[in-house]
Order: structure tokens, then sequence, then C-alpha cells
């Protein structure tokens, strides 16, 4: 498959990643077994890395959920710079994301999710700033979410149009 | 005797005899029903992308709230002017060949109005935006209508041109890619039926509301081939393409002495376009590109579902190249297109527009617009499966 329709078939598939091959298949001019292949062959390569639902939480009710962003400043150590730390906060399965920061007065960024403030709370105080290397830390919690992954989660645009116009 | 005039002379003769819209029958039946899939509405289904909106709710604030140049906007002329020329190469000046109108349907009247006598006919190719034939007879002309069939996807050819001249033809008015048939022309075909058009002096109103919307090709235009720019009106505007269709913004082009007389009416009835809509259209023009390509690419993309889906429940289908519409033939069942309509409505609730609305040339199909949703367009796909599995 070309370069243009492979780039297709990903925001297809972004966006949908449920839709079948079939229907991928028709709607980009490819044959079914084709797209599947291509599929196969992006995920081989980690192109795909994974089909995720995006769930607005907030909507599930009696679900207890919280975000936060941490600012980390941390010392970077020879050889291995921030690698080492990165990786090392990566692992916590509460930790959803890990950025380095350019033009920020900290090197970390991470987002969080716990159940309750209290276990975010407890996350920052016993296992992050007790790291070696981490220095300070700010704690950020997200009161709510409007946009995320690039979808409005209030507010879904519905059809206004008339049932039949020119 | 009373003094009063009788109410049934109290609209003009012209006016009297205007038939009202078949999709607008079709409308008020739909819109009685509930839980109705809509493939019947020839507007797209995206928000005008946030950029415009922005654009225009920022020039509010700054209080842009005055009358234009009854031209529009000279820098709105301006991007107009490099747009037409980067995508179509034709190449009109922004001060005396470009007007801003309300619309393309502003645009469509004051074309007609300025260039027809009483009596003068104008050669209309079918099937057709519904607003021709009632707008030429407003303007005192006469239609007179050229077939075109799905054989030949929908393409005007030189013999269908040429036997329907007369003296009285002064002009010919058409829209490629069309609505509702989605069928588009190349150059190559234009350039087989302009030594008719020359031979005959005919003047040309190009309607390219849909010429960003072509699918696999750069659209043609008529006014870019040789000699043919002088005796041809382009109109186009912002409401397909840029799904900007509440705004009510046109635009048309022409030479400056065919623009002076199209502005004289356009000055007396409309003044200007919108303050508001010619700032958002100057920020679609300036920043929209890339909005529209996204937009253009689902419409591709569901274009070739739909025309898929269409033919594996036995509908006959070609391939629309343009616009956002199907034209599926219904002939196969048995039923006229209004029939098949009315059922698969009152049936299926699937919503779609018989084709002979859109003239005599339409008749046996139905129009079916794709821009709408995948999930209604699979709906919609599965609703009319059914019931041409009742049909057979
Ligand atoms: C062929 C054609 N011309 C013109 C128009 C009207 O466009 P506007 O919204 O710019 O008035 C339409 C709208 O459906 C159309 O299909």
């Amino acid at each position: 498959m070309d370069r243009l329709k492979q780039r297709e078939l990903l925001h297809l598939l972004e966006e949908d990643s449920r839709m079948s091959a079939e229907q991928i298949g028709k709607m980009i001019g490819e044959p079914t077994e084709v797209v599947e292949q291509t599929i196969a062959a992006l995920e081989a390569e980690k192109v795909i890395v994974k089909y995720p639902a995006l769930v607005n939480w907030e909507r599930v009710d009696d679900h207890p959920y919280v975000n936060a962003m941490i600012d980390v400043k941390v010392t970077p150590k020879r050889d291995v710079g921030f690698d080492e730390v990165a990786e090392r906060i990566c692992r916590f399965p509460e930790v959803k994301a890990v950025y380095l920061m350019s033009g920020a007065s900290y090197d970390l960024s991470i987002i969080l999710e716990g159940k309750t403030m209290k276990e975010v709370a407890t996350f920052v105080s016993q296992k992050l700033s007790t790291l070696d290397s981490v220095v300070s830390t700010a704690t950020h919690f997200i009161l709510k979410r409007y946009k995320h992954d690039g979808v409005e989660l209030e507010d879904r645009d519905e059809d206004h149009r008339m049932v039949v116009t020119p | 005797m009373s003094t009063q005039v009788k109410v049934k002379n109290r609209l003009s003769s012209t006016v009297q005899s205007l038939k009202p819209s078949g999709i607008r029958r079709f409308f008020d039946l739909a819109a009685s029903m509930e839980g109705v899939i809509s493939l019947g509405v020839g507007e797209p289904d995206f928000v005008t992308p946030w950029r415009m909106r922005e654009a225009s709710i920022s020039s509010l604030e700054r209080g842009h709230t005055a009358y234009t140049s009854n031209a529009g906007m000279l820098p709105l002329r301006v991007e107009i002017q490099k747009y037409l020329e980067e995508r179509f190469s034709v190449s009109y000046h922004p001060e005396t060949e470009i007007l801003v109108t309300v619309g393309a349907s502003e645009a469509i009247d004051i074309a007609l109005r300025a260039i027809l006598d009483p009596g003068d006919e104008v050669l209309v190719v079918e099937p057709c935006y519904v607003s021709y034939e009632p707008v030429i007879r407003l303007a005192g002309g006469v239609p007179v209508f050229l077939k075109t069939t799905m054989e030949n996807q929908f393409k005007l050819t030189p013999q269908e041109l040429e036997t329907h001249i007369t003296e009285r033809t002064k002009a010919i008015i058409f829209c490629y890619p069309n609505n509702p048939t989605g069928g588009t022309m190349t150059a190559e075909e234009w350039k087989t039926l302009l030594p008719i058009i020359e031979k005959h002096d005919l003047m040309v109103i190009s309607d390219e509301i849909y010429a960003e919307l072509t699918y696999g090709r750069m659209h043609d235009s008529i006014a870019a081939l040789p000699g043919m720019k002088d005796r041809t009106i382009l109109i186009s505007g912002f409401s397909k393409a840029f799904a900007m269709t509440g705004w009510r913004l046109g635009y048309v082009c022409a030479s400056p002495d065919l623009l002076a007389g199209m502005l004289k009416i356009h000055q007396y009835t409309m003044l200007c376009a919108p303050t508001m809509a010619q700032m958002a259209a100057l920020e679609a023009l300036r920043h929209g590109r890339s909005d529209m390509e996204r937009m253009i690419e689902s419409y591709r993309q569901r274009r070739n579902y739909v025309v898929d889906g269409f033919r594996h429940i036995g509908l006959t289908c070609h391939e629309p190249d343009g616009a956002f519409y199907a034209f599926p033939s219904v002939a196969s069942t048995g039923l006229s297109s209004a029939e098949f309509a009315e059922k698969l409505l009152m049936e299926e609730k699937v919503a779609v527009v018989p084709g002979d609305v859109f003239g005599e040339s339409g008749k046996g199909h139905i129009r079916c617009s794709y821009a709408t949703s995948m999930e209604q367009l699979k709906k919609a796909l599965e609703r009319m499966e059914r019931l041409m599995g009742r049909l057979s």
C-alpha cells in the first residue's frame, strides 16, 4: 500500500479503532486483505501501538478518579542523564505519561492517574519524592477535562441541519 | 364593485406559474417523522472550521459591523483572485472582475438578470440544481433543457448541445462537479463543446460551487480554456468546500463589462454581502486550506464506501467524481424515483431526494448525499438493503 493510503488508514484507525478492515478497504479503495496485511505490518513495526478506548470517566457514576500533573526537578546523572530516573518513574503503574520538558523550570512532566486524592498524595510523598535524583515536585490536580486526545468531551457537535435541503 | 385587487392577481403571473420545489415537499414529509436517517441533505455535515468562526467573532469584537464596498472587501477579492489562479489557473482582476455575493445563489440570479432580455433562451444542463429554472423564469428567460445520462457519466455532449440551439439562445448554465449527479467534465471534454459555443456566440454561466470537491483529479474550469474567459461568468462560493452554508457568501467573476452590469443589480438589491461572513471567508482563503483538505479526504472515503454499498445491494450507480452526491438508478426495482423514495422513507426511514426533482433526465434515479457520518451511512445502507430485499 502506498504511503499516502497508509497514512489515511492510520487516521481512520485513530479515529475509530473498531472499524473493520473491510470497511476501511472500501473507504480508501484497497482490497480487504491488503488492509489486513498492512495493519499487521504496522503493528509489527510498532507504528500502531495499542487500540485504546477513550473513556470519559466523569460520565461514569461513582467512579472515583483523579488526574494530576506533576512537575519534577531532578539531578541528571553522568552518562545516563535523565533517562535512568525517567525509566524508573515510568514503571509505576499509576503513572500514565512521562515527558522530558524544555523551557520549563522543571525537567520531567508526569501525568498521574489515581482513585483518590490521597492515593496521589501518597505516591508523590512516598514514592516519587524519595527517589534519589528527585530534587522537588509540584503537583497540579486536574479539575475537569474539556478536551482529551483531540476529542472534546463535552458538547459533542450535533447535526443541526434540516433533513432535506437543496 | 370593490376597489380591491383580485386576490388571484396579487402575485405576478410569473411567480404564480412557478412550481414549488419538489425538494420542499419531501422535506415536509421527512420532517414530520422521527428517527429518519437523512441522505437528503445538500450541505456539508461539518460545522464551519473553528478558525473561520473565530475570525468572524474577533472581527465583531473589533467592531467591524458596517457595510463594505459594494463589490466586497478588496482584500477578500484579492484573496479570491490568488486562490482561483493558484487552484484552477483562471485569472481575474480583483478590482474589476470579481464581485462578492450573498451566496452562489445571488450570483446565479444577478448573472441571469444582467444578461437576459425577455424571451431569451437559456440552455440548462440536466439533471440540475433546482434553482436554475425558476431563477431563469424570474429573469424573463425561457429555460431549455439539455439531457445527460448515466451511461455517459452525466457529461454534456456536443450533439445534445447543438440540437437545442435556436436564434433566441443566449446562454448556457451548468454546474460541474454536478449537483445532483456528482458528474464532472475534463478539459478534453470541454474542448469538444467549445466550437459550438463559439459558433453560436453563447454566453456561459459556470456554477463551480463544488470545484474543490473532486476525487482523484483536479477540477477543470471551462473559464481556463482558450478564448473562454471572456464569454464565461464563473460562479463559486464558500458554502460547500469550506462548510459555510449559513454564512451566505459566494462570488462571481466575469469580464469588466459583465461585472459592471451585475454590480448594478447587486448594489441596488443587496448593497453588499455580510461583513462578518466576508471576514470569515478571508480567513478561509488565507489559512483554511488544511481544514478543507481534511473534509475532502473524508468525503472521498465516504463516496467510495457508499458507491460500493449501492452496487452491493443491487442499485446501478456510476462513480461520481465530484460534489458529495451519488445518483444511483432505481429503475431495476420497477418503481419511479418518487415511489422508491417515498417507500424508503415510509418503510425504512431513510430520506433521499427523488431524481426527477432535478429535471426529466433525473427520472429513475435518487439523489443520496454522503455528507453525513459513516455511522449513518452504514445504517442507511443496511436499511436500503432490507427494502431492496423486499422489492426483488
Ligand atoms: C449547484 C449549486 N449551486 C449553488 C448552490 C447554492 O450555494 P450558496 O449556498 O453559495 O448560495 C447550491 C447549493 O446546494 C448548489 O448545489
